[in-house]
């Protein structure tokens, strides 16, 4: 229960949350999930408050979106996308083994252990997948197309 | 099923509500070029025009809202457990929820409010 774990001292500061140490790939794949997550949610955050303009008429909506255009907001805005792409398809996968799917069958723990990590690992990589494959398509809209 | 439980399972079920809704909205919005979907051909999503078809559906105004509500308990519930696990006293982690709480809540009535009155000024035109 989480009201009566026992305190530690934080002894690894920052990179005990960053740092994925001697853990495999999902480690560094949970580090983005949480800084992509906090990144979309300071971006929804502004952005509710800048799309509500549109309540107000034509004038205050596009008074509000050129004070959100320019190089550096597109950049900002493709970053978004990317982090969406990340987030949303790894959210998939973690939604698959939370529920208990693609972790294998559990084993005795006889020497030479083996990880289900090992078994979760082509997870990951259809995820990586699929989310180059979004970011691709964004690519393509964001620099190319539009 | 206990109280963090609870907040976790309807943290899973948002995430699943947002994956559709704002896979949607980044469709619509980033992938217009692309998908082509709900604008006028040759137009950009936030042009005046192509707000008001979007906002005279009733369909999008309460995919809005939906939207709104998941993503903002998916949101500040996973803010409010990575803070939680930085292990604050007792006095901010009670700090810590009600601030998240209040400011949810506060930014679901101006996003539910822009919905709606987005939607009535646009059947109005």
């Amino acid at each position: 229960m989480l009201g009566t774990t026992k305190p530690y001292a934080n002894r690894l500061g920052l990179w005990g949350w960053l740092g994925g140490g001697r853990w495999g790939v999902e480690r560094y794949l949970y580090t983005l999930h949480r800084l992509t997550g906090l990144g979309l949610l300071a971006y929804f955050l502004m952005h509710i408050v800048v799309t509500s303009s549109r309540a107000l008429g034509k004038a205050p909506w596009e008074q509000a979106m050129n004070a959100v255009t320019g190089p550096l907001f597109k950049i900002g805005e493709y970053l978004v996308y990317v982090a969406f792409a990340f987030h949303a398809i790894n959210g998939i996968r973690l939604g698959i083994i939370e529920l208990g799917f693609g972790v294998g069958q559990p084993i005795e723990p006889v020497y030479p252990y083996r990880t289900s990590l090992d078994v979760q690992r082509p997870l990951v990589v259809v995820v990586l997948l699929l989310a180059a494959v979004i970011v691709v398509m964004g690519t393509l809209n964001f620099w190319v197309l539009e | 099923m206990m109280r963090d439980q609870k907040l976790w399972t309807w943290h899973l079920a948002a995430g699943a509500v947002i994956l559709i809704l704002l896979g949607l909205h980044m469709g619509i919005m980033h992938l217009n070029a692309v998908l082509g979907i709900f604008n006028a051909p040759g137009t950009h999503p936030v042009d005046w025009a192509n707000v008001v078809a979007r906002g005279r559906s009733a369909a999008f105004m309460v995919s809005y809202i939906l939207l709104l509500g998941a993503a903002l308990f998916h949101g500040l519930y996973g803010l409010r457990n990575i803070l939680i696990e930085l292990d604050p006293a007792r006095w901010l982690k009670r700090a810590i929820g009600v601030v998240l709480l209040v400011g949810g809540i506060g930014l679901f009535a101006l996003g539910t409010w822009a919905a709606i009155a987005g939607f009535s000024l646009a059947k109005a035109m």
